[in-house]
């Protein structure tokens, strides 16, 4: 389905409606103040001091398809499998956390093409329960790379997570499992996994899913450990310097591949991409930066010949 | 003073376990018979056992789990017919706070492996409370593959509060360090048998722990996090542990009910450390006996047996807010 036509029906009213009311943003970076319109058009990057702004799932896949996009597992829903509570019951956060981000869990899951090549596409959203991983996000990534198991194409998952969800106890912990023995079969049939970890990639995703791909891409400056940088100050009694966890850190570290800028990701994927195509011809010499105008109102599809 | 509230109930019983000893040997030694008292004693002694430690709370448990008395990796290891160490990532150095290596259970070749803390203050700062590094994960990776190239079935024994948080970790990539760990032991092609004896935290436990059969000692605890890690984490409050422990579902009775555990191991009433010779022994005999079963499934099944295993463990609701139930 076109993105235009598939988002407004997932997207819930309260979340359109703040989307409209916060007109402004204010960079917490360089404290430059951005039209959100702006803002929107330029990726959520600050345009004066290029701080990326935390980006929502659905904003994600408009930048990043060309422009058609089929969910799966929408319909795999969370439940309260331990009947948790504290000061308020679980069902009531999932609820109000739905409102607020027009998601029904931590990740958008489907199909699209990106610069041309059909993949399957997972997209974590930070401001649903922090990014953390419940059951269904382990269903939903799951049932993700075992359909694109079955096409035989590329998978490509942005992580965005606090790790492992607290309210869903062990059954969340065990996704690290699940998830962990679908890529290993998706992997094994000689496909190609790649990653993007964008801030915060911490915890439970970070150390199953997220750190088994074939090539890890991060954006610039995102926070991406194991432990939170609070446990570990905890732990040693001492500040950490500001640098640490970061991805320019963890590239020099050795443990990614690459760092990329937002407006260069889309770009930056597709050139990756193109050395998994069957016909292995390059491709993206043709293809102007797609991530420049604003996809807000009318995404063209960019499907081409191979 | 202890922080252990296991170990605070227990010095209200060594007064009389001191007293029964003194009684006992005064009997053997004289020709007066006492045995009337010795019972009177030992009865008073079995009613206050039962009343401290006959159920447990979770947050109970929670501390039997971290006992400094109760049996650890090597006191399992131990009692293998024959046990060889190996050491080291092959990277950057070895790491104590995992043990690992060939060895003979019940004359059945294995690769061993287990989380290993101290027993006192000296020990756990070389072993690092238990706690692995990057580098105890990839050691961990390097003999479970080692053990699915030779057919040795693989046996781990899991007792960490979790991996280790600290910047050395972190610099070398212990998450990358963990999900390799986890990819190694789902695709193993060789049978896998996993006991949580102790603690089991989080994702630093599961990397020894994804298995064809889990089993749990009945006073264990296994949780997505410790519970302080997850009050600090939802409540910013670590001393709401006890809250945490609560809601956690992390013992073995609640494991195996969702299907993340598959057998719990009994232990004696105040805990593993009161009997570690018949606690060790079962857990031995249900290992064993698991891998008698394993062994006659061919890899492939193995492998398509674990893969359904952890593919089923999850429940969801279905988009029309039908009653919840588990999947397929």
């Amino acid at each position: 389905m076109p993105v235009p036509e598939w988002l407004p029906g997932r997207r819930t009213k309260e979340a359109a409606q703040s989307n409209d009311a916060a007109m402004w943003s204010k960079c917490p970076k360089c404290g430059e103040v951005l039209y959100r319109r702006d803002l929107a058009a330029n990726l959520f990057v600050c345009s004066r001091c290029g701080y990326h702004f935390r980006m929502g799932a659905y904003d994600r896949i408009v930048s990043i398809a060309d422009g058609d996009f089929t969910e799966i597992g929408q319909d795999v829903l969370p439940s309260d499998p331990l009947g948790w509570s504290d000061k308020k019951t679980y069902p009531a956060k999932l609820k109000s956390d739905a409102e607020r981000s027009g998601l029904s869990e931590s990740v958008v899951c489907g199909f699209a093409t990106i610069g041309g090549f059909p993949v399957a596409l997972g997209v974590m959203d930070f401001h649903f329960r922090g990014g953390t991983m419940g059951q269904v996000t382990g269903e939903r990534i799951t049932l993700l790379l075992e359909e694109a198991r079955r096409r035989k194409i590329p998978c490509v998952i942005f992580a965005a997570s606090g790790g492992a969800r607290m309210e869903e106890g062990m059954l969340a912990l065990m996704q690290m499992a699940k998830t962990t023995a679908a890529v290993a079969r998706f992997m094994e049939d000689g496909n190609f996994f790649l990653m993007v970890l964008t801030d915060p990639t911490t915890g439970g995703v970070s150390a199953s899913f997220a750190f088994q791909a074939d090539v890890i891409v991060a954006e610039s400056k995102a926070m991406i450990g194991f432990a939170g940088r609070r446990v570990i100050e905890q732990t040693i009694r001492q500040r950490l310097p500001d640098q640490f966890q970061t991805a320019e850190f963890l590239l020099e570290k050795g443990a990614i591949d690459m760092v990329v800028d937002r407006r260069k990701l889309k770009e930056t994927l597709v050139r990756l991409l193109e050395y998994t195509s069957p016909n292995r011809v390059i491709l993206s010499e043709a293809t102007p930066s797609e991530q420049s105008e604003s996809k807000w109102s009318g995404v063209e599809g960019r499907v081409r010949e191979q | 003073m202890s922080n252990n509230v296991i170990v605070e109930r227990e010095k209200g019983l060594v007064e009389l376990e001191r007293r029964i000893t003194e009684l006992r040997e005064a009997s053997a030694a004289q020709p007066l018979d006492m045995s009337t008292e010795i019972a009177a004693l030992e009865a008073k002694y079995q009613a206050i056992l039962r009343e401290f430690f006959g159920t447990l709370t979770p947050w109970q448990k929670v501390h039997m789990a971290r006992h400094p008395a109760r049996p650890t990796s090597l006191d399992y290891i131990s009692r293998f017919d024959r046990f060889d160490e190996l050491h080291g990532d092959r990277h950057y150095r070895d790491d104590p706070s995992i043990v690992g290596g060939f060895a003979f259970l019940r004359s059945r070749a294995v690769m061993v492996i287990g989380q290993q803390r101290g027993r006192d203050t000296r020990e756990n700062l070389r072993r690092n409370f238990g706690m692995p590094a990057p580098e105890g994960y990839r050691k961990t990776s390097r003999l479970a593959r080692l053990a699915a190239r030779l057919k040795l079935p693989i046996v781990t024994f899991v007792d960490t509060k979790g991996a280790d948080p600290g910047i050395s970790s972190e610099e070398h990539a212990q998450s990358e360090a963990i999900a390799t760990c986890l990819q190694t032991f789902a695709t193993a092609r060789v049978p896998i048998v996993a006991a949580i004896i102790g603690e089991g935290g989080s994702g630093g436990a599961l990397a020894l722990a994804i298995a064809d059969r889990v089993l749990m000692l009945e006073h264990s605890t296994y949780s997505v996090a410790s519970p302080e890690g997850c009050a600090a984490i939802l409540w910013s409050d670590a001393s709401k542990a006890e809250e945490a422990a609560a809601r956690l579902k992390l013992t073995a009775d609640d494991l195996r009910r969702f299907g993340v555990v598959d057998e719990i191991i009994a232990e004696p009433l105040g805990g593993a450390h009161r009997d570690a010779e018949a606690v060790v022994t079962r857990t031995l005999d249900a290992i064993d006996r698991s891998l008698t079963r394993l062994n006659a499934e061919s890899p492939e099944r193995l492998l398509d047996q674990r893969y359904q295993k952890y593919r089923r463990l999850g429940e969801w609701r279905a988009e029309s807010l039908a009653p919840t139930g588990t999947a397929q």
